[in-house]
């Protein structure tokens, strides 16, 4: 049958499975507005602005663990999405960014509302097009949601041309090309087998490949069987249990004093798709020290990038399990079992307790294990690594690698939406005013949304590093703003609430639990509340600072 | 600094030597040369790829490159066994009193002439970069009013061929 570009583009997002979209319309993509009205069977969210939209498909991918979509028009809409896709590159988050663009006769003539969005989101996407004949659209967007979703994920981005958009050509539906990561072969993992059977201090690490290759089942059967210790990156948050006792908690720049002791003791190191970023490795020589490192990642480029592993496997993380699995035996480690029950016991008895813990401890009684959290960045967002307990895979929706402040709101809606219950999104006084707008899309599509935002008066990130390497020199850090937050709320058509300290919390958070749509608390906290432990940037995890 | 050189078969469509490009700058490759010519298969493009370097990024470069969607098959050339050539043309001074002077290194290095003018005399050399380079030093002292070199293309010896590689994303 003969089709326009634009309803081929519905005909393939429904092909793809696609039930939900994130955009903002404009003049470059009216026509495929156009279809999605007349179509009227995918839901469309409008947010207030492209970024809210590329964040919403990014937290709505991280939750649900298939493809984000989001779309905008040509010009300003368009590189109003670049944050939103680096944000879903640095975390290999599956998304399909589509924007408009003038029409082909019209392209490399600077036409009003014209970019060249595929040359500017070339280092950010993991691959992306501008097509320029409507009977390779079909095609491309195929292709775009396979590459998306498959190997190392990452987001795609289609530029189409509005004259596209109304042109016709035949068009034949066809099922989606359906990604299995290749098996491992047995022989690629026998010395490894040998390495970990005979380990007397192992460890294992997860990262954000754990998660992206719905690894975690295995992980816990693979620390079951050799009785390991796990810590988590702040991407691999989730895949394992944090209830279980064998978990040390996050690991790394704001990791646990027993994850940074159990690294230090540990022989053998199980990376499950991690890449040593320096938030992790912060000193790359040091990190070797005293063990043999086994690194499984499905990214060639990843293998020996920032350290250099002892033993590695190129493949889907849970593949590589798969094969794994069976050619272990079951090991004890008592003596470092107790060793590292040690360090927790310490940690348990000496870490500072910041109010943010407080207030987060208190929130896990209005939650189950599937709610999903989305954070901003900077300390709140710490603070809910370090505090808040992720039992299951896909609950921790935050911005690791590009640290996006302004990431929480639209993240949070997505994430919202994706699973269709109660989120709570915790950020500061910081990052909410950045991206804040999207409040308005919450009150709109009446999101169950719990926000709690730690309000210091301060960018407390910022300041911590200000109080630690700058000489208190507390540069454009004190915000001094005078924003009534209880008022906004409202204004927006929220409830609003005041968490003044965090003694109050179980009341206030029972009545801000009670509310059906997004409400907003402010929670006061002090200024100069610190995140730690902290390891300085560079610097390895014998240096690790527990207190100021 | 060693020197390695890359070969690729690429994806023959526009922006697919901006993305490989635009990958050096941002991660720091020092490149010495690019050279990207069509192949027998209308669909991919060839380039051979000159890095100055250590082992390590020779390795990241490769795998970096290889995550391209667009760039199909890589490796590294195998110096003991490819063959290696550049073309150069160089136009030189060549009043009358010095042109048989000229011809004599033309003939040395087996050099073509392919344009004589009164004033000047270009001339074309194909070989390993080395050879070029001693031919241009030698030519030298007459005056290079201009040259062109297209950078190093290679192809393995033998029934070897680089399309029967396995493409990374077919790995995973």
């Amino acid at each position: 049958m003969k089709l326009s570009g634009a309803d081929i583009l519905i005909a393939c997002l429904k092909e793809q499975g696609v039930d939900t979209i994130f955009g903002y319309p404009g003049g470059c993509v009216l026509d495929i507005y156009d279809a999605i009205y007349r179509d009227g069977s995918l839901k469309h969210i409008l947010t207030a602005h492209e970024q809210g939209a590329a964040h919403a498909a990014d937290g709505y991918a991280r939750v649900a663990g298939k493809t984000g979509v989001c779309i905008a028009t040509s010009g300003p809409g368009a590189t109003n999405l670049v944050t939103g896709i680096a944000t879903a590159y640095m975390d290999s988050i599956p998304l399909v960014a589509i924007t408009g663009n003038v029409t082909v006769s019209n392209l490399g003539r600077d036409s009003f509302q014209e970019v060249d969005i595929a040359g500017i989101t070339m280092p950010v996407t993991k691959h992306n097009y501008i097509v320029k004949n409507v009977a390779d659209l079909a095609e491309t967007i195929r292709e775009a949601f396979y590459i998306a979703n498959s190997g190392r994920k990452g987001p795609v981005l289609i530029d189409i041309p509005k004259n596209l958009q109304t042109e016709t050509t035949e068009f034949t539906p066809a099922a989606p090309a359906a990604y299995a990561p290749k098996p491992v072969q047995e022989s690629a993992l026998k010395e490894i087998a040998e390495v970990i059977s005979s380990a007397k201090r192992p460890l294992i690490i997860t990262g954000g490949g754990a998660i992206s290759a719905d690894a975690s089942d295995n992980i816990l059967k693979l620390a079951d069987l050799i009785q390991s210790p796990v810590c988590a990156t702040l991407m691999g948050l989730g895949a394992f249990p944090a209830s279980d006792e064998r978990f040390l908690g996050l690991v790394g720049m704001h990791g646990t004093y027993a994850s940074a002791k159990a690294f230090q003791r540990a022989d053998v190191l199980i990376v499950c798709g991690m890449r040593f970023s320096d938030r992790v490795a912060g000193d790359r020589t040091k990190f070797h020290e005293n063990k043999k490192i086994i690194q499984f990642d499905i990214d060639a480029a990843e293998i020996d990038k920032n350290v250099k592993a002892d033993y590695s496997v190129m493949a889907d993380v849970n593949e590589t399990l798969k094969t794994l699995l069976p050619l272990l035996h079951s090991t004890e480690h008592k003596d470092w079992q107790k060793e590292v029950a040690a360090y927790k016991e310490y940690e348990k008895a000496h870490r500072a307790s910041p109010s943010a813990k407080t207030i987060l401890e208190a929130v896990r009684s209005f939650t189950d294990a599937e709610t999903p959290v989305a954070t901003d960045v900077g300390q709140h967002q710490m603070w809910t690594a370090q505090y808040y307990p992720f039992e299951r895979p896909r609950t921790f929706v935050s911005s690791g690698g590009l640290g996006t402040m302004g990431y929480g709101m639209g993240a949070a809606i997505g994430a919202c939406i994706g699973r269709g219950r109660k989120t709570i999104l915790a950020t500061g006084d910081g990052s909410f005013h950045m991206n804040l707008n999207e409040l308005c899309t919450a009150v709109t599509y009446n999101l169950p949304l719990v926000i709690l935002l730690f309000n210091n008066n301060t960018l407390g990130m910022v300041r911590q590093w200000q109080t630690l390497f700058y000489g208190k020199r507390y540069s454009q850090t004190t915000l001094n703003r005078k924003t009534d937050y209880v008022k906004l709320a409202e204004a927006f058509g929220a409830k609003g609430f005041i968490l003044d300290c965090p003694e109050n919390a179980e009341k206030i958070l029972s009545l801000a639990f009670a509310e059906e749509g997004p409400v907003l608390i402010d929670c006061k906290i002090g200024t100069d509340e610190k995140v730690l432990p902290m390891i300085a940037p560079g610097k390895s995890f014998d240096s690790i600072i527990t207190k100021i | 600094m060693k020197k390695y050189t890359i070969t690729a078969l690429a994806a023959n469509k526009s922006g697919v030597l901006t993305r490989i490009s635009g990958l050096f700058a941002r991660r720091g490759y020092n490149i010495e040369s690019i050279c990207a010519c069509s192949t027998e298969d209308e669909h991919l493009s060839r380039m051979t790829i000159v890095l100055g370097g250590d082992d390590y990024l020779l390795s990241q470069m490769i795998r970096q490159l290889d995550k391209l969607i667009d760039v199909k098959k890589i490796t590294v050339t195998d110096e003991n066994d490819s063959v290696f050539r550049e073309l150069l043309l160089i136009k030189v001074n060549a009043p009358a009193e010095k042109r048989s002077e000229l011809i004599e290194i033309k003939e040395v290095y087996k050099a073509k002439i392919v344009d004589l003018s009164p004033e000047s005399i270009i001339l074309e050399l194909t070989g390993e970069p080395n050879k070029l380079d001693g031919f241009i030093n030698v030519v030298k002292p007459y005056g290079i009013l201009e040259m062109a070199r297209t950078g190093l293309t290679a192809l393995n010896r033998g029934k070897k061929c680089i399309k029967d590689l396995v493409d990374y994303n077919d790995l995973i």
